[in-house]
């Protein structure tokens, strides 16, 4: 669904991402690993179309990045489910409309889609939490909002970017359960996180690759982990 | 655009309008523009509607109408009155040809010397009004016949002060549809400026908008919407408070001559209902410009 092929990226001084290859099948489930700095995020964004390469090729779904025009784009991201690292919430509009933002800007009949937006409110433990505007809320609260708005649209690629990093033990485990069950049916899931217990836990369910940047390359992570 | 897109535009996408939140400062200064800007226009097309009636009446009414003036030792001026008026009888293209009597005379001469002159007493020359039939009398043709027959008549078709003040009219005319122009142009410019100024404000929404996949079109339109609605509010109170205005100025009037005809008559009082419109549209291309170049900078 997204192939990155010999992907450089810079943001204008020496390359932060050099020779990256990864293909994000369908039914597949990776981790992203890496200090802090080393580019993750960045790759998350080539994956969604949020920066374009610098050398090399991404493709997703199947259509070159450079080729798509602006509504092309706008089209792909609907495809694919982003937990940001810094949420990007609306900050003047309560969060169950926060949530319901894709299908919003994407024309749905909100009317229709009320069930499962209060399904998905209450999977993440929100619902009492609707009419909270975003800056009222804690970083744990946020990072499950964030994680419901990626998954309203039921994307086909879900790319979650550090979305642990607030929440407790008990919160995480469930935030995972949700995104096993999304990939057992057939979605392709994108972790960063250098949360070692997240990333074990989750190989007790799935078979998930685990790729690690280091030195500007993008590496497999030996089985050991 | 069908008239269901207008109106699917104008009752909007609530959902959309919510998504950019309301800026107080770009809502006024559109708001206080628009109406600025339709209330001078208002009066910029009374200007130029009345200046152009002006231009017509005197046109065509001044064409129309001559004055023969006869100068004679008192024992002539009877006999050369008589000779003129059969001249002028015979003449082709004149509908009528009439001696002024001694009292209209008189009433001519009063904001000038008073009521009691004693006019006998005086050499007053006769005068004849001339009104001219469609097509006209032949005026080169009139005079010649006249200086040889009447030596002491001069005409005057008052064409030596009528043109200065046809075109004194005419380019009155103008210069309130060049103004109409120009507020137009300072309401597009005014506006740019607004959505531009609204649209930098609002940067972090426009991107996350665009994450979540909304297309330029939707985010524009909020905005595209927000300004028209804006600019035809705006503008119609201008237009309303700019009418009342010119329904306060004093009727037409002989002795206000051009002032007090400045305003509107028959299906001219509809033509200001249609500013509000224009400025809608203004305010439509204006925003949309913006939004686009814009939104293009953006990822
Ligand atoms: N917009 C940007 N402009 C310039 N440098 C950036 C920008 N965004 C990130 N960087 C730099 O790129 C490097 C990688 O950032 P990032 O991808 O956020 O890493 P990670 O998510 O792994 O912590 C950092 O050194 C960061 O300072
Ligand atoms: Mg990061």
């Amino acid at each position: 669904m997204i192939e990155l092929d010999n992907v450089g990226y810079s943001y204008g001084g020496g390359e932060l991402l050099s020779d990256v290859s990864v293909r994000l099948a369908p039914g597949s489930f990776h981790f992203l690993t890496g200090p802090s700095g080393s580019g993750k995020t960045t790759l998350m964004k080539l994956c969604y179309g949020a920066l374009l390469p610098t050398s090399g090729t991404v493709r997703a779904f199947d259509a070159d990045m450079r080729t798509r025009d602006r509504d092309e784009m706008a089209m792909m991201r609907r495809r694919i489910g982003v937990v940001h690292q810094d949420c990007r919430f609306l900050d003047h509009l309560p969060l169950a409309d926060n949530i319901a933002l894709p299908l919003m800007v994407s024309g749905h009949d909100m009317g229709q889609e009320n069930a499962n937006l209060r399904e998905l409110m209450n999977w993440v433990g929100l619902s009492d939490r609707a009419d909270a505007l975003p800056p009222e809320l804690s970083g744990g609260e946020r990072q499950r909002a964030a994680l419901a708005r990626a998954l309203i649209m039921s994307p086909d690629v879900v790319l979650a970017d550090e979305p642990t990093g607030n929440v407790d033990w008990e919160m995480s485990q469930r935030l995972l359960q949700l995104l096993l069950e999304l990939n057992r049916m057939g979605k392709a899931v994108l972790i960063a996180s250098h949360d070692l217990g997240l990333i074990r836990a989750a190989k007790a369910h799935v078979q998930a690759r685990v790729l690690r940047i280091s030195n500007r390359q993008l590496h497999l992570a030996g089985a050991d982990l | 655009m069908s008239k269901g897109t207008i109106r699917n535009f104008l009752i909007g996408d609530a959902q959309a309008d919510r998504m950019v939140p309301p800026s107080g400062f770009t809502a006024r200064l559109t708001l206080f523009v628009s109406g600025a800007m339709a209330f001078l226009t208002v009066f910029a097309l009374a200007l130029s509607l009345a200046s152009g009636r002006l231009a017509d009446r005197w046109a065509d009414e001044l064409a129309r109408s001559a004055t023969l003036r006869i100068s004679a030792p008192s024992g002539q001026l009877a006999a050369q009155t008589k000779v003129a008026l059969t001249i002028l009888e015979q003449t082709p293209g004149v509908a009528s040809a009439r001696a002024l009597s001694v009292e209209e005379q008189a009433a001519l001469l009063a904001p000038w010397f008073g009521l009691d002159l004693p006019l006998d007493d005086l050499p007053i020359p006769q005068l004849i009004e001339i009104i001219a039939a469609d097509p006209g009398y032949d005026v080169r043709g009139l005079t010649l016949r006249l200086s040889t027959e009447v030596p002491g008549a001069v005409l005057d078709d008052h064409t030596r002060w009528r043109e200065p003040l046809v075109a004194a009219a005419n380019s009155l005319r103008r210069l309130g549809w060049i103004s109409i122009g120009l507020l137009g142009g300072a309401m597009a410019a005014m506006i740019t400026l607004a959505a531009q100024s609204s649209l930098a404000a609002n940067a972090q929404v426009i991107e996350v908008l665009r994450l979540v996949g909304a297309r330029d079109r939707y985010i524009a339109g909020a905005f595209v919407r927000r300004f028209t609605i804006r600019a035809l509010i705006g503008a119609a109170v201008g237009v309303v408070i700019g009418m009342a205005g010119v329904l306060l100025m004093p009727a037409a009037s002989d002795e206000g001559g051009f002032l007090t005809g400045l305003g509107f008559q028959g299906w001219g009082w509809l033509l200001p209902l249609l500013i509000p419109t224009l400025g809608g549209v203004v305010a439509f291309i204006a925003t949309w410009l913006a939004a686009r170049s814009t939104l293009r900078e953006l990822a």
